[in-house]
């Protein structure tokens, strides 16, 4: 594996941006995390451009979802820092906030869909409840309004409204997967965090919620962070991939440069593994 | 086809190849594919270059280089923005992506079909992701298939499902319908009939007229012998072992 490293593909270092005129929306520097003896990140930097989609690729243990887990503030690293381009937090490191702190910014700004929509949702309560809790968080109160937002922002995710009232119980995994969704985009979120969203469903069914987000990034330009081991999802879905390997990151570039022309020893494994 | 393309008169090349050399770094087999070497020239304005060689010479390495599908092992392309001139060999990914949707174009004979987006969808993007509204970009991307020969029934069906030939008038729909500042062609009629290669070339024709920049490497160069500007012959260069 070690037998060429990335310096003898390209002796080129890559320029820093001159003509992307926007500020990074999430910008995270040097984070490292050790769970036991065993380090899960080191040293990882991770920049995301307004309406980017960034997707991060590796295998189980790569640290990739530790990485999107420190995004949604659920845990702290032991070193590095975190801001989001928010109006008058731009730079305060959202690591130093307490745990209230935290809470309120993940409720307002920080959508997430998890793999298993037993971690986003209250499977026993409706599904126009769900998306309605996260507004009140937000302090909504008026009920015909919180109704209305839950329904528009279901609608957005493709979720037919008819069944607003159904519990996530008693929806296919597709559909919660929607349901999940529009409670992330509820509140027009900075970033939305993608956690193997389609992993797990019919292939039929993962085409029409890849469809969905790209519907949602397309006409909103939401800046999203996915998280995936399926490449064909990555492919489809995202714009610029950092490939994890033991908490490093060993490779980023445009998709489709990883796609075609990898430059890391392990990245040419995984490519090649998928084609 | 009526879309006005304006460029800024500038006398200085639109893109400037200097020394530029691709190799792929083939981990597994512990070996490095030369692609080529050293290649300088120079691009202006309405300029088109035609890339000759045998098969495995280099021509589409060299234009997925351009585009930084592929990543450059040395040397430089000095791409001329209206913000002033940036290194398309070294620029920031983000930096590339920006360019891609505002003046550098590439055309493929492989369309990367998405599941489930109808052909007047997929040409539509790129006038949507530049802010035109949804309605009148359809309007314009039904005028692109139609000059390129699609049929009416296909423009709301998944393009997933087209013939190669059919795909391939979507893809370049897709890739002209927004004016572009250089077109990277590669191989843009390979699987096309007579009338869509003669609507092709008169696209082009109408491009090189108001300023666009193209590279290409064409299966029959005889179709747009007339656009030929400068030709750049590639030679393959041998596999050595490490």
């Amino acid at each position: 594996m070690t037998a060429l490293n990335l310096a003898a593909a390209t002796q080129i270092t890559r320029q820093p941006p001159h003509l992307m005129l926007a500020e990074p929306m999430l910008t995270m520097c040097g984070i490292s995390k050790n769970f036991g003896g065993v380090k899960a990140l080191s040293d990882v930097d991770a920049t995301v451009y307004p309406g980017e989609v960034l997707g991060i690729v590796g295998e189980s243990g790569s640290g990739k979802s530790t990485l999107l887990r420190m995004m949604n503030l659920e845990d702290t690293p032991e070193a590095g820092s975190y801001h989001l381009a928010l109006p008058g937090r731009e730079n305060s490191n959202l690591f130093s906030l307490d745990r209230f702190e935290r809470r309120s910014l993940r409720a307002e700004h920080i959508g997430i869909v998890y793999q298993n929509p037993h971690l986003g949702l209250l499977m026993g309560h409706t599904s126009s409840g769900n998306v309605a809790e996260r507004l009140l968080i937000a302090g909504k109160r008026n009920f015909a309004e919180l109704r209305e937002r839950a329904r528009q922002s279901l609608d957005a995710s493709e979720f037919p409204v008819e069944r607003m009232d159904a519990t996530p119980r008693e929806l296919s995994g597709g559909m919660q997967q929607r349901v999940q969704l529009a409670k992330a985009i509820a509140l027009e979120p900075a970033v939305l965090l993608l956690d193997e969203p389609t992993t797990g469903l019919d292939v039929s069914v993962q085409a029409l919620v890849l469809d969905t987000l790209k519907r949602l990034q397309r006409d909103h330009a939401i800046t999203m962070v996915l998280v995936s081991h399926d490449l064909g999802v990555i492919r489809t879905m995202a714009d610029r991939v950092m490939v994890m390997r033991r908490g490093n990151v060993v490779e980023q570039g445009l998709a489709d440069q990883i796609f075609q022309d990898p430059q890391h020893a392990y990245t040419q494994q995984l490519v090649h593994a998928k084609l | 086809m009526n879309i006005e393309v304006s460029i800024p008169k500038t006398p200085a090349p639109v893109l400037r190849v200097e020394g530029l050399t691709k190799q792929f770094e083939m981990h597994h087999l512990k070996r490095t594919l030369f692609a080529f070497d050293n290649i300088d020239f120079e691009l202006h304005e309405g300029e088109f270059i035609l890339l000759r060689g045998e098969n495995g010479a280099g021509k589409s390495t060299l234009l997925r280089t351009l585009y930084r599908s592929y990543l450059p092992r040395a040397g430089h392309a000095y791409y001329h923005t209206r913000e002033g001139v940036i290194d398309l060999a070294s620029a920031a990914d983000v930096d590339i992506a920006v360019l891609r949707r505002r003046e550098i174009g590439f055309v493929t004979q492989f369309l990367n079909a998405r599941p489930r987006v109808a052909a007047e969808e997929v040409v539509a993007e790129p006038l949507r992701l530049a802010g035109t509204p949804h309605a009148e970009a359809l309007v314009e991307a039904r005028r692109w298939l139609s000059a390129f020969g699609v049929k009416k029934q296909l423009w709301a069906a998944y393009p997933s499902t087209f013939s190669g030939g059919e795909q391939q008038k979507v893809n370049l729909a897709r890739a002209l319908i927004l004016p572009q500042r250089l077109l990277l062609l590669d191989e843009p009629t390979a699987s096309l009939d007579r009338d869509s290669r003669k609507a092709l070339v008169e696209r082009l024709t109408q491009l090189k007229a108001s300023g666009v920049a193209m590279i290409g490497v064409f299966h029959h160069p005889e179709d747009v012998a007339g656009l030929i500007d400068q030709e750049i012959a590639l030679k393959a260069i041998k596999i050595e072992d490490q």
